[in-house]
């Protein structure tokens, strides 16, 4: 039987568990702190010496630790990236703008146990130097900020965060920082713009990596609010036992925000890859089935940026077997294991964690339309072929769902959408263009059966005036 | 090269330079590791300069080698490759015939898809293969292009820019012949009033964000920015507020479209009748080097021309909006005599004649360090030949952080070189006029100033016994002056100016003369011979090497070596 792992919520939704420092130091909050800066240094085989805080920063990488934001990088590979000669500070910012559609799963946490979070980042400061830390969070979240700065308070008069924090001789200090309202500002070079009151412009890469050149044109850690809380546990267990949890390569727990067309939408904490897609949608555990009557079509998997699946879409596998070679196994959609490399070789990606599900009743055209829209709406428009792409795509969506389709329109999305993903500054090019991609390639009958139809009525002049040019 | 300082020692070696070999277009090429960026500091080299290198352009507009890279408007994408390596021995994959294997730049996603990388901002690195011209870098650019293109007005034929816009040219390059763009084009303001000298159209804006970076890191006015999101970002100043600095006219030239016009300009003409001759602004002792652009004899507007030792490719707003006095009506056209209309050689011949029988002491001279310092030598020899004190009049403003110089002459050292004025210009100027006043001075020869505004006032030049004035525009001098001799604008003649920081340069005519006026060298040979004193080259690159033979600041300039970006002295 599937079930809920639950580490980073494990007491979030425990009866009585409330948001402040007292209730999150009964359930040993903060000890992981302390064992952090109590960590010894250490001889290293080669005749090396780490130091406690590379200690733990390797522990970190030994623990698999992947990013939860969106892309799946290993966090302790980015950590080493840190420019740490070049004698600018190090800064540390929490990326808590969520605004992925589909995804829930960071306010979670903000709401209900910020103190995690704060711990998480004061031991992800310590580990790599960094005296002053950022959250940033999505500006429609204020009670969120509000219960982080209070979290953050009370840190402070508890001794665990500001000047030398629990006595160690090291000074941290984290600022919240509310955004206005810019999915952008979730990209994370966007991000540091907009963290520098700037207008939230992607950078580009070369020479702008955040590791280098981030806030301030400081070397810069960027990481998800799921995935620092995680350092707490991968310091508490160590980074061996940590990686026991999941699978390998995909190790540790996510939350999964689960929406659309199940029964029990809702968020469900589970070991990285030991649970399909297929039991998250129709357990009584996770999303306990489609509505009576309804079929499966689609499948958002990673946040709407992600690339759809359809129902009964087999994938190849590559699996390493026991004896260590790599085998190709044929999987069934719902069978897919709910990891980082699995949805990978299915030809999408787990992203922020946000599986959407459609059945049905749902037409596919008007579903993309309206995410399109979004796109449009929320592309920077600092480079060109996303600013004009994106726009285009969208009212070529919103002239097919009003009438004013051609039969042609489902190639002419498909090019718009190529000459969009990797050409751009950030990934939002990759997130305009990959649904769109995806849904024309995989329904495409649906769009051209619009488009014909269409077509016919506008033969027989039966068009709807107005409904483009 | 003629940036060089002529009279600098030669060095003895050039520093080596360190180089990496790349292919462009499947040919092997060593470019330098690192060029100057922007700033002109050195880093790594881009694809885009290797590529110049290579004698391959690759298109761009939000590119600019005298701003922060931007890298947004993404027509310089490029395919290129990188040596294939082993992960496991960290050592290059060989082909077969022992030749480095190249990985070409694919998607991570997409493997089948090249992956182009924008050459303004990539670096190079040994063993790169870049690939201009192949396919798919045609198709990148092919739709970047058709991108910037759907929701542009195509309003060409009104357009300010057509003829030098580089979407046009682009198009013209790069596009294809029809459009597949069926949705409605998004609108955006027209005609927007910027500032007090521009004025721009969102509509045709490519959001490449120049202007923006101009300001911002060239000028330190973040004066611009862009308001709205996405296919809808439109340029504006603050909501009310001006685009008022002295630069703001560099945005019409960097703009690569026709967004930004300046005022001045605005449909006034189109851009290919205009003839460009190479000039120098005379607004200030920078002398920012300029394209005169100029139709039937008329000018009609400046522009910057680059020169990395002057003015970089920037000028400012008011040198270059001070040109329109060239062609005003009340130019002085004709020589008079006592107010009558007269001939070169009747008042040459009576000037001459009145200077060379003035006993020694009794003329004085006031010249301009608006002259050419060809003119200011032949003024000196005058002056020599008749025993005249001499001097010009300084002329004195506020200076900024960028391009204008407080010295608001052009050629205050031309007149210090040529011994017309000392250090302090001007510190002659009271005893020449207590000389009026006590009448040991009875003769006074003024060049394009009036007196009257620099302690020489009309009460003094009427004691005078012969007061000739050469000048451009009428004034209190002209007025009070028995000769009136016309001049030329510095557009209407060739010479040099020594600049702020001892840079000569030399800048060409334009446009004719207007009426009688002559450049002020031909007449001034004509006196020099008629006081007797002496022969002197009767053009002005003869005249400037004759000169620069004699003054020592100048030792081993030539005119032919100026060439167009000029040569520095010790001043
Ligand atoms: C358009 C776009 C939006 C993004 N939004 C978010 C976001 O809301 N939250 C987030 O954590 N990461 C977001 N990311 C990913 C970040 O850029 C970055 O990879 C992430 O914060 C790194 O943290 P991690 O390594 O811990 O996952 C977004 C990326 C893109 C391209
Ligand atoms: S890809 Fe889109 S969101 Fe990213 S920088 Fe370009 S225009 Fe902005
Ligand atoms: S106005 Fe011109 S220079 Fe400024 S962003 Fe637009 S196209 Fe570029
Ligand atoms: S800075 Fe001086 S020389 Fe340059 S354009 Fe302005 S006035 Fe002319
Ligand atoms: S020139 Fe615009 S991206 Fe390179």
């Amino acid at each position: 039987m599937p079930q809920e792992y639950r580490l980073i919520l494990k007491h979030a939704d425990q009866p009585g568990y409330t948001p402040d420092l007292a209730c999150y130091l009964r359930h040993g909050g903060y000890e992981s702190l302390k064992k952090a800066l109590a960590t010894p240094g250490r001889d290293l085989p080669d005749g090396k010496k780490q130091t406690p805080r590379e200690v733990v920063r390797d522990d970190v990488l030994k623990s698999g630790l992947r990013g939860r934001g969106g892309a799946g990088f290993s966090a302790g590979l980015k950590w080493s990236f840190v420019d740490r000669r070049g004698g600018k500070p190090i800064y540390l910012v929490c990326n808590a703008d969520e605004s992925e559609p589909g995804t829930f799963k960071d306010r979670q946490i903000l709401h209900k146990d910020p103190h995690q979070l704060v711990e998480g980042m004061i031991i992800s400061c310590w580990a790599n130097d960094v005296k002053l830390a950022y959250i940033y969070i999505r500006g429609e979240m204020p009670h969120g900020a509000r219960l982080l700065n209070k979290a953050l308070e009370e840190a402070r008069a508890a001794g665990f965060l500001g000047k030398n924090v629990l006595g160690s001789g090291h000074d941290i200090e984290i600022h919240v920082h509310r955004g206005a309202g810019a999915y952008i500002c979730g990209e994370e070079t966007g991000l540091i713009e907009s963290l520098e009151g700037k207008r939230p412009y992607p950078r580009i890469k070369p020479p702008y990596f955040p590791a280098v050149l981030g806030l301030y044109m400081s070397p810069t850690i960027v990481n998800n609010v799921e995935t620092l809380c995680h350092v707490v546990h991968v310091v508490r267990l160590g980074g061996a036992e940590y990686a026991k949890l999941g699978t390998p390569n995909n190790t540790g727990t996510r939350i999964v925000s689960l929406s659309g067309d199940v029964t029990k939408p809702g968020y469900f904490e589970v070991e990285v890859g030991k649970v399909t897609l297929g039991e998250l949608i129709n357990d009584p555990a996770f999303g306990g089935g489609l509505k009576t009557g309804r079929s499966l079509k689609a499948i958002i998997p990673g946040g709407s940026s992600s690339k759809v699946l359809k129902a009964g879409e087999k994938f190849k596998l590559r699996r390493k077997g026991a004896d260590g070679q790599m085998t190709q196994v044929e999987v069934d959609l719902l069978d897919l294991p709910y990891d980082f490399d699995s949805l990978q070789q299915a030809g999408t990606m787990s992203g922020s964690g946000a599986i959407i599900v459609m059945d049905d009743t749902r037409d596919m055209v008007d579903t993309l339309a309206n995410l399109s829209e979004f796109y449009a709406h929320e592309s920077c428009g600092q480079c060109t072929p996303c600013r004009e792409g994106a726009l285009w795509m969208s009212k070529a969506l919103h002239r097919l769902t009003t009438g004013g389709g051609r039969s042609a329109d489902a190639d002419y999305l498909r090019d718009i959408a190529q000459n969009i993903q990797g050409r751009t500054i950030c990934a939002f090019g990759e997130a305009a263009a990959w649904p769109v991609l995806s849904f024309v390639k995989k329904f495409r009958d649906e769009f051209t059966a619009r488009g014909q139809a269409d077509e016919a009525a506008r033969a027989k002049g039966l068009a709807k005036p107005g409904t483009h040019h | 090269m003629s940036n060089a300082a002529p009279n600098a020692p030669a060095p003895t070696a050039p520093p080596p330079v360190e180089t990496l070999r790349i292919k462009v277009d499947g040919r092997d090429i060593d470019v330098p590791k690192t060029m100057p960026d922007w700033q002109g500091r050195p880093q790594p080299t881009t694809m885009l300069q290797a590529c110049h290198l290579a004698g391959h352009e690759v298109p761009h507009y939000c590119y600019h080698p005298k701003l922060p890279v931007a890298g947004n408007c993404r027509m310089c994408l490029v395919e290129f490759g990188t040596p294939a390596m082993d992960m496991a021995t960290r050592k290059p994959i060989l082909n077969e015939d022992g030749s480095v294997k190249i990985a070409r730049s694919v998607l991570p996603y997409e493997p089948q898809t090249p992956r182009g990388a924008i050459a303004c901002a990539t670096p190079i690195s040994p063993g790169m293969e870049i690939y201009p011209s192949s396919p798919a870098t045609k198709q990148m650019r092919e739709s970047v292009l058709e991108s910037l293109l759907i929701n542009h007005p195509l309003d060409c034929p009104i357009c300010d820019q057509a003829g030098e816009c580089k979407l046009q040219e682009s198009s013209v390059q790069h596009g294809q012949g029809a459009s597949r763009f069926v949705e409605a084009k998004v609108h955006k303001p027209k005609a927007v009033d910027l500032g007090p000298r521009i004025v721009l159209d969102d509509e045709r804006c490519v959001l490449c964000t120049r202007c923006v970076r101009f300001t911002k890191d060239i000028v330190g006015d973040d004066a611009l920015g862009i308001v709205n999101r996405g296919s809808y970002n439109t340029i504006s100043a603050f909501p009310g507020k001006a685009f008022d600095n002295n630069y703001t006219l560099n945005t019409v030239d960097l703009c690569p479209v026709g967004a930004l016009t300046s005022k001045d300009f605005r449909f006034k003409m189109r851009v290919w009748f205009l003839k460009e001759t190479r000039g120098i602004c005379t607004s200030c002792a920078t002398g920012c080097n300029i394209t005169i652009g100029s139709r039937e004899e008329t000018v009609h507007r400046y522009e910057p021309r680059e020169n990395d030792a002057v003015n970089g490719t920037w000028m400012c707003d008011s040198g270059r909006l001070n040109y329109r006095w060239i062609g005003r009506a009340d130019r002085l056209r004709d020589v008079t005599a006592g107010g009558a209309k007269t001939t070169w050689k009747a008042a040459i011949d009576a000037i001459a004649g009145k200077l060379a029988s003035a006993p020694a002491g009794s003329v004085a001279i006031v010249a301009s360090a608006r002259q050419t310092t060809e003119e200011l030598y032949l003024v000196k020899k005058l002056a020599t030949r008749l025993g005249a004190p001499t001097d010009s009049v300084p002329r004195e403003g506020e200076a900024d952080k960028l391009l204008v110089s407080a010295d608001r002459n052009p050629n205050s050292n031309g007149a210090r070189l040529t011994g017309i004025s000392y250090t302090e210009a001007g510190i002659q100027l009271p005893r020449i006029a207590d000389g009026i006043r006590n009448g040991t001075i009875r003769s006074l020869v003024v060049f394009g100033e009036d007196v009257t505004q620099h302690g020489i006032g009309a009460d003094l030049l009427a004691k005078l016994e012969l007061l000739v004035a050469s000048d451009i525009l009428p004034n209190a001098t002209t007025a009070a002056a028995h000769h009136v001799l016309p001049g030329c604008a510095a557009a209407e003649k060739r010479g040099t100016f020594v600049n702020a920081k001892g840079r000569v340069q030399r800048f060409l005519k334009a446009v004719e003369p207007k009426g009688d006026a002559r450049p002020e060298a031909e007449f001034l040979l004509e006196l020099l011979a008629g006081v007797g004193a002496g022969q002197f080259p009767a053009t002005a690159e003869g005249l400037f090497n004759r000169m620069a033979g004699e003054i020592p600041a100048f030792a081993g300039v030539e005119w032919a070596r100026l060439g167009d970006a000029g040569a520095n002295v010790a001043v």
